[in-house]
């Protein structure tokens, strides 16, 4: 329904910029704490305007990260993060992709057994399996490295599932002119599914990239290594015990900085993200 | 050009522990660059014998020959055939250009040769403005036709086609199948060409295949099946209206059926009484559907000829060299 009434617009516009503000503000809180000095935050008031310790702030969490809490520098937090993220998102696809394409494609003993294996694990998060994973984990001697950062985390039935769907909405008959074309199973992979496959994989791409990068528990638990710490443990680990002894401005400078990947990947690939959920090329 | 000949071909499913039999048999031997019509209701086994020859069905039973090579246990690329789908199933990411390439390119031919042949072949097919766009820029009747370029630039020795031509609508399907025809003359390859629409398997076969309940009833030219059907099932599958088939016809012996096409039955002074339930103007013809000796029959008129009020009786005289005779108990003929 279309309509032209001036109050109806009004309305709706004061909502929605009612609604931006509402989550733009603790951004912005955020900002602002990480351009003053500690004293300047912990005034009451507090400050609502940027401060003049912006350039120092993020010089000193990037070199040396904070001078009471943990001292890794961000910068290699921020690699650590990015190398964590990066792993989980391609080997998620790459891996979930090939294990759909079996599944689908493929007719081999216990075929349906193992897809209800895949997809009964999503009913188990990583938090539930946390403690016997980390004893596996630690056993394989894989604490504090990439490895262990990212393996335990590859596996995943949900883009396994995803991709099944995806490769069940094409006709058979492509897979049979293909064989008729003489492509054999591999050939046909990467020659028709994957392009086809495109933009589902740029959709999951961005959100196991942003997953992979804000993973909390898993990295808290197995890196007790500062040269380890991904950007989210490092943040965590800025905080000492007393409030008073945070220096907020660096927890919040890290913070900032720790944001930045995340919605560089989501404004780049936004609208590949949006038609990989909304339609396929067929 | 290459003979198929399907030798004794039967076709089992496994279905849990019980097992399906949907073709029953089938004998049949395709000359060189003949055209043939395999033709029957929906789920008479008519495509899977059809994928059972592109080698996309596995042969329970009996031999699939291509030329002289016996090509059950062949991969469907190496048996020398081309295939045109039903939804045309072209590679949507592809332009035009790639989609009929795409074969030749996996068998590496020099790109020099792949270029000649698919600009002829979209010569022929009048697709050379739309070489660089992708399917789904296309219309349905253009997609028919890179299908068809796809399976000509193989050059194949046999083509198969599964219904190419349902998805299109009446007029294209029409114009569609006079260029088949033409491309059947031009090329001279051997086609095997499955439809459930019995129209375009009369003017489209040089012999068709009349398939039911995956055994086949009837093997012969259009006219042999048209004029001596082989059973009561080919007899009212084939024509439109059907045959009329009757258990007690006046003058008929027990134990048979008596077939007469409704064409063959003139209203005059003599011959049967009908009594006249309804009629029907298709324009040059009119239909007259009634019931003798309590049996329903359908009778073929002109147009400028009365039309019959219902419930009136008129005279109707069966030509009798056009009667046709079956046995009751095998539907067989006689």
């Amino acid at each position: 329904m279309v309509q032209n009434r001036p109050w109806v617009t009004f309305c709706s516009h004061a909502i929605l910029i009612l609604g931006v503000l509402l989550v733009a503000f603790p951004l912005y809180v955020t900002f602002v704490a990480s351009t003053h000095t500690l004293e300047e935050i912990l005034s009451v008031p507090m400050p609502l305007t940027p401060g003049t310790h912006l350039w120092e702030n993020y010089a000193q969490v990037l070199r040396s990260g904070s001078t009471r809490g943990a001292a890794a520098p961000v910068g290699r937090m921020m690699f650590n993060s990015l190398v964590m993220a990066l792993v989980i998102a391609f080997g998620k696809i790459a891996i979930s992709i090939v294990a759909s394409f079996a599944i689908v494609y493929f007719r081999f003993p216990l075929r349906r057994t193992f897809f209800w294996m895949i997809f009964i694990t999503l009913m188990l998060p990583v938090e539930v399996r946390i403690i016997p994973t980390y004893k596996v984990v630690s056993d394989l001697g894989m604490l504090n490295s990439y490895v262990g950062l990212t393996l335990p985390l590859i596996a995943s039935a949900t883009a396994t599932f995803l991709f099944r769907q995806f490769f069940l909405t094409i006709p058979d008959e492509l897979a049979e002119a293909a064989r008729m074309d003489g492509a054999g199973p591999m050939r046909f992979f990467f020659d028709v599914l994957l392009p086809l496959s495109a933009t589902s994989i740029a959709a999951l791409f961005v959100i196991q990239f942003i997953y992979g990068w804000n993973q909390y528990l898993w990295p808290l638990l197995i890196t007790s290594d500062e040269s380890m710490y991904t950007a989210v443990i490092g943040i965590k680990r800025m905080i000492v015990g007393g409030d008073a002894l945070t220096e907020w401005q660096l927890v919040m400078a890290t913070a900032m900085l720790a944001m930045i990947p995340p919605a560089i990947v989501v404004l780049l690939m936004q609208k590949w993200f949006v038609k990989g959920l909304v339609d396929t090329e067929k | 050009m290459a003979a198929i000949s399907l030798r004794n071909v039967v076709k089992r499913y496994r279905t849990g522990v019980q097992e399906v039999q949907v073709i029953h048999g089938v004998n049949a031997e395709v000359a060189p660059g003949e055209f043939v019509v395999i033709v029957g209701p929906s789920g008479c086994g008519k495509s899977t014998l059809l994928r059972m020859v592109a080698g996309l069905e596995e042969i329970t039973g009996g031999e699939v020959a291509i030329g002289d090579r016996v090509v059950n246990n062949l991969e469907p690329a190496d048996r020398d055939i081309a295939m045109v789908f039903q939804n045309y199933a072209l590679y949507p990411h592809m332009t035009v250009f790639d989609n009929m390439a795409y074969g030749l390119k996996i068998r590496k031919m020099p790109a020099a040769e792949i270029r000649s042949r698919v600009d002829k072949a979209a010569a022929i097919l009048e697709l050379g403005q739309l070489l660089q766009r992708k399917p789904r820029e296309l219309s349905g009747g253009q997609r028919q036709r890179v299908a068809m370029g796809r399976a000509i630039v193989r050059q194949p020795l046999v083509f198969l086609f599964d219904e190419p031509l349902s998805n299109l609508d009446a007029k294209l399907r029409a114009q569609t199948r006079i260029e088949i025809q033409k491309l059947h003359r031009e090329l001279g390859i051997t086609s095997l060409f499955v439809t459930h629409d019995q129209v375009e398997a009369m003017t489209l076969a040089q012999r068709m295949l009349v398939m039911n309940a995956g055994r086949m009833e009837q093997f012969g030219t259009p006219e042999e099946v048209y004029h001596r059907p082989a059973s009561t099932f080919v007899a009212s599958f084939i024509g439109s209206p059907p045959m009329n088939l009757m258990n007690h016809a006046p003058g008929a012996r027990a134990g048979t059926i008596m077939g007469i096409r409704p064409e063959h039955l003139d209203v005059g002074n003599s011959g049967w009484e009908v009594q006249v339930e309804t009629t029907e103007l298709l324009g040059a013809e009119r239909l007259i559907y009634g019931r003798v000796a309590g049996e329903q029959i359908i009778v073929r008129s002109a147009e400028n000829q009365p039309n019959p009020a219902p419930d009136s009786v008129i005279r109707v005289a069966p030509r009798e060299d056009r009667l046709h005779w079956f046995d009751a108990a095998t539907g067989k003929r006689i």
